[in-house]
C-alpha cells in the first residue's frame, strides 16, 4: 500500500445519500478473477449510457472533476452488501479521500484497508463544503492527515478525528498483512514450536 | 482451570496479542477453491509477498465445475476462466491442488477429510462459509474472505476476535429415520439463524456420541446456518479410526504423539459455557424448511405455518414473504406439497453414506412423473465407492441421473439449476430466495427424505413410507 502523504487535489461532488456498495460496484463485475481494474466499472450504472458511452449527466463525468482523488458525498456512504470490491474501485478509480458525514460500518473498515482515507465531518461542516464546490468546480482541497486537517480556499477548511492506530498504518502504509508480518519474529518462533510438536504436519 | 475445547484451542493457536490489533492466531490448514481465492493470489503478486507454508494448504475445484460431460471445454467462459487460474496460481506457488482430472477431485469439504488433511485440534480456514464442517474432527475451523485468504498466505496468521462459547446438547438416542441433518435442522429451528451468532457451538450428548463421522460432519457444515463461527465435537475413538492411514494422517511413532495431543483436547469437566441450549433427540422428527430461511423448518408431520402463529412482528412478516416467495399456503401439509426436482449431494450431505441412504429407500422405486432426480456425488472417491457397491445402478434403475461431483445445485453455479417456479427437494444447506435458480423453490431434507419424495413426487413421512 503507499504511503498517505498530505497533497492537494481537487475535490469532486456526489450530492446523494445513502449510496450503496451495489451502486459503486454492480454484481456484474463480481464474477472477474482480477483485484485490480475496479476503477473502469466504478459507479457503472450511472456513470455509463447503455451503449456504454459517458452519461455526461453523472457528476464525476464532468470535466471539472477530472483527476479528483477527494470525493464528497452525501450521508451514509457506502451501505449494503459488504464487497470488498467497493473500495477496490474507489482506490483504483484514483480516489484516496472520501468526506461524508457517515458510512457504513463495514465498508469504512475496508477503506483503511485499501489506502483510503475516509473523513466524517458534521452536516454543516459537509454543506459548507459542498456550497464551496458548486460555487467553484475544480478547486482542490488540501489534505493533511498528520495534522488530521482540511484546508479549502474557501475557508471551509477543518480538523477531523481518526482512530491513532489507523491514521498511523495510512502514513506509513502498512495494509493488514503488513501489520501483521511485524510481528514476522514471532510467528517464526511459533512456527519452530509448532514443528517440534507436530513435526508430521511439516512432512512435505 | 477448566477450559472447554475451544478455549484449548484458542489459546494453543496465540500468536501474539499487540495494542490496538486483535489477536493474532496461527492457521494450521488452509483449503482453497476456485473461486473466492483468485484476488487473493493478485493481491499476493501486487505485493511481491509469497505464500509462507504452502504445504498448509489444500486446493480443489468445485463451485462452477459442469457435474456432466466433464471431458469437454467448460461452456460458461467465466467458468472457465477461474478454473484456468486456479490451475496457474496453484501451479506457480507449488500448491496441492485436485483438479478437474484428478482423481481426489470433488468439493472442498469433502475431499479434505477423505485424504485426512485436517485433524483435532487444528485451526482451520477457507475462503467458504461451510469450513465448519472440519469442526466435526475437533479443529476449530471457519470461514474467510478473500482478503483474508491473502492475509493467511502471506503470513499463516489472522487477526480474529475470541468467540463466545455455547454448548448445544443432544440428549438420549435419535429415533430410527432421523439424521444428523435433521439434528442440525432441528436446532436451527430452535435456536433461530442469528442464534449462534457471536458463538463457536460445541456439540454433545448422546445422540452426537452415536453419529458416524460422516454425520458430524453434517452437523457441523450447518454451523454456520445457526449464525455460529464454527461447530465443534470432541474426537473420540470414531475420530482416530477415521483418521488412521489416511494420507495426511500421522504415520508411525508420529500417531502416538499427535493422539496424546488429541486426548487432550475435550472440554474439561465443569468448563463453563456462555450459553447451552439441549434438545431431546426423541422429539427430532425428520425435518422440512418450507420457507426462504434454514430456520422456517418443521417436522415432517407438520403444516405449513400462517403468520399470524409466530408472536413476533419480524418473523411474521418473515414468514409472509416466504410464503409469498415459496407459494405456499398456510395449514397445508407438509406431505401435500408437491415437487419438481431432487438433488442429493453437496458438502452437507453428498458422502458415501448418504448416498446408501438413500439408494435405500430409492431401490425399486421409480422417480415420479415429471420430476427430474439428480445425486451428484460430493467426490470422485465417493462416486467410485458407491459404483463400486452398485449404488449407481439402483439410482439409474430408478430413473435417477448419477453425475460427476461438484457443488452443483447447492449454488446453482455451474448451470445445474432449478427454472422460475420450480419446487426442490435438495439435502444442501440453504434456501435462500434463487440460491438454485432465480425463482427456484428450495426444500432442505435428509437424503432419505429427499429420496423418498423423488418416488412420490412429494414429501413424505419417510417413517410411513415403502
Ligand atoms: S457444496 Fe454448497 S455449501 Fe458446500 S462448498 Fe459447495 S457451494 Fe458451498
Amino acid at each position: 500500500m503507499e504511503p498517505y502523504k498530505k497533497h492537494e487535489s481537487i475535490a469532486a461532488l456526489m450530492n446523494r445519500s445513502n449510496v450503496d456498495t451495489d451502486q459503486i460496484i454492480p454484481k456484474q463485475f463480481l464474477k472477474k478473477v482480477e483485484r485490480s481494474g475496479f476503477g473502469a466499472h466504478l459507479f457503472h450504472d450511472w456513470r455509463f449510457n447503455d451503449d456504454g458511452s459517458d452519461n455526461p449527466e453523472f457528476e464525476l463525468n464532468k470535466p471539472t472533476f477530472k483527476g479528483a482523488k477527494i470525493l464528497v458525498v452525501g450521508d451514509n456512504f457506502g451501505c449494503g452488501s459488504s464487497r470488498e470490491h467497493a473500495p477496490w474501485a474507489i482506490a483504483d478509480y484514483g480516489f484516496n479521500t472520501i468526506i461524508s458525514t457517515s458510512y457504513a460500518d463495514i465498508f469504512y473498515n475496508n477503506c483503511f484497508k485499501n489506502g483510503i482515507l475516509p473523513i466524517k465531518v458534521s452536516s454543516q461542516q459537509l454543506e459548507s463544503l459542498m456550497a464551496e464546490i458548486n460555487a467553484n468546480e475544480g478547486v482542490r482541497f488540501v489534505v493533511d492527515l498528520e495534522n488530521q486537517q482540511v484546508i479549502t480556499p474557501g475557508g471551509n477548511g477543518f480538523t477531523f478525528d481518526i482512530d491513532p492506530f489507523r491514521k498511523g498504518n495510512l502514513l506509513s502504509g502498512l495494509d493488514d498483512i503488513g501489520l501483521t508480518l511485524k510481528h514476522v519474529d514471532k510467528i517464526s518462533a511459533y512456527e519452530e514450536r509448532h514443528k517440534k510438536a507436530f513435526p508430521w504436519l511439516w512432512a512435505q | 482451570m477448566n477450559l472447554t475445547m475451544y478455549e484449548k484451542i484458542w489459546d494453543s493457536h496465540l500468536v501474539v496479542e499487540a495494542e490496538g490489533q486483535a489477536p493474532l492466531i496461527y492457521v494450521d490448514r488452509h483449503l482453497m477453491h476456485e473461486v473466492t481465492s483468485p484476488q487473493a493470489f493478485e493481491g499476493l503478486r501486487m505485493t511481491n509477498r509469497k505464500v509462507r507454508n504452502p504445504h498448509s494448504i489444500l486446493a480443489t475445484m468445485d463451485h462452477c465445475v459442469p457435474t456432466k460431460d466433464r471431458h469437454l471445454p467448460i461452456a460458461d467462459p467465466i467458468a472457465r476462466k477461474q478454473v484456468e487460474v486456479m490451475a496457474e496460481n496453484c501451479k506457480d506457488n507449488g500448491l496441492n491442488l485436485y483438479d478437474l482430472k484428478n482423481p481426489n477431485n470433488g468439493v472442498i469439504h469433502v475431499v479434505v477429510p477423505e485424504h485426512g488433511f485436517v485433524h483435532p485440534g487444528m485451526v482451520v480456514v477457507c475462503g467458504d462459509s461451510h469450513t465448519a464442517t472440519h469442526g466435526a474432527f475437533g479443529a476449530l475451523a471457519f470461514g474467510i474472505g478473500t482478503s483474508e485468504v491473502e492475509h493467511v498466505m502471506a503470513t499463516q496468521c489472522l487477526p480474529q476476535k475470541k468467540s463466545k462459547t455455547m454448548l448445544v446438547k443432544i440428549n438420549g438416542t435419535l429415533p430410527k429415520f432421523s439424521t444428523a441433518k435433521d439434528i442440525a435442522l432441528a436446532i436451527i429451528g430452535k435456536i433461530g439463524t442469528a442464534g449462534g451468532t457471536g458463538y463457536v457451538i460445541e456439540y454433545a450428548g448422546e445422540a452426537i456420541k452415536d453419529l458416524t463421522m460422516e454425520g458430524r460432519m453434517t452437523l457441523c457444515n450447518m454451523a454456520i446456518e445457526a449464525g455460529a463461527r464454527a461447530g465443534l465435537i470432541a474426537p473420540d475413538e470414531k475420530t482416530y479410526a477415521y483418521l488412521q492411514g489416511k494420507e495426511f494422517a500421522p504415520q508411525g511413532a508420529a500417531w502416538g504423539q499427535a493422539m496424546a495431543y488429541w486426548q487432550s483436547l475435550p472440554s474439561d469437566e465443569g468448563a463453563q459455557f456462555d450459553a447451552v441450549v439441549e434438545l431431546a433427540a426423541a422429539d427430532i422428527a425428520p425435518q422440512v424448511s418450507w420457507g426462504t430461511s434454514p430456520e422456517q423448518v418443521i417436522g415432517v408431520n407438520g403444516v405449513v405455518p400462517s403468520p399470524e402463529s409466530f408472536d413476533n412482528e419480524g418473523k411474521r412478516k418473515a414468514c409472509e414473504s416466504a410464503l409469498a416467495y415459496m407459494g405456499l399456503t398456510p395449514n397445508t401439509k407438509i406431505t401435500d406439497i408437491p415437487i419438481d426436482f431432487v438433488f442429493i449431494g453437496s458438502c452437507t450431505n453428498g458422502r458415501i453414506e448418504d448416498f446408501r441412504v438413500a439408494a435405500e429407500v430409492a431401490k425399486g422405486t421409480k422417480v415420479a412423473a415429471g420430476i427430474t432426480a439428480i445425486a451428484v456425488p460430493g467426490s470422485y472417491q465417493v462416486k467410485h465407492q458407491a459404483e463400486q457397491e452398485g449404488l449407481d445402478k439402483i439410482f439409474i434403475e430408478a430413473g435417477w441421473q448419477w453425475r460427476d461431483p461438484g457443488c452443483s445445485m447447492c449454488l446453482a453455479m455451474n448451470g445445474d439449476e432449478l427454472s422460475k417456479g420450480q419446487r426442490c427437494a435438495s439435502t444442501s444447506n440453504r434456501n435462500f430466495e434463487g440460491r438454485q435458480g432465480k425463482g427456484g423453490r428450495t426444500h432442505l431434507v435428509s437424503p432419505a427424505m429427499a429420496a423418498a419424495a423423488a418416488a412420490a413426487g412429494h414429501f413424505v413421512d419417510i417413517r410411513n413410507f415403502g
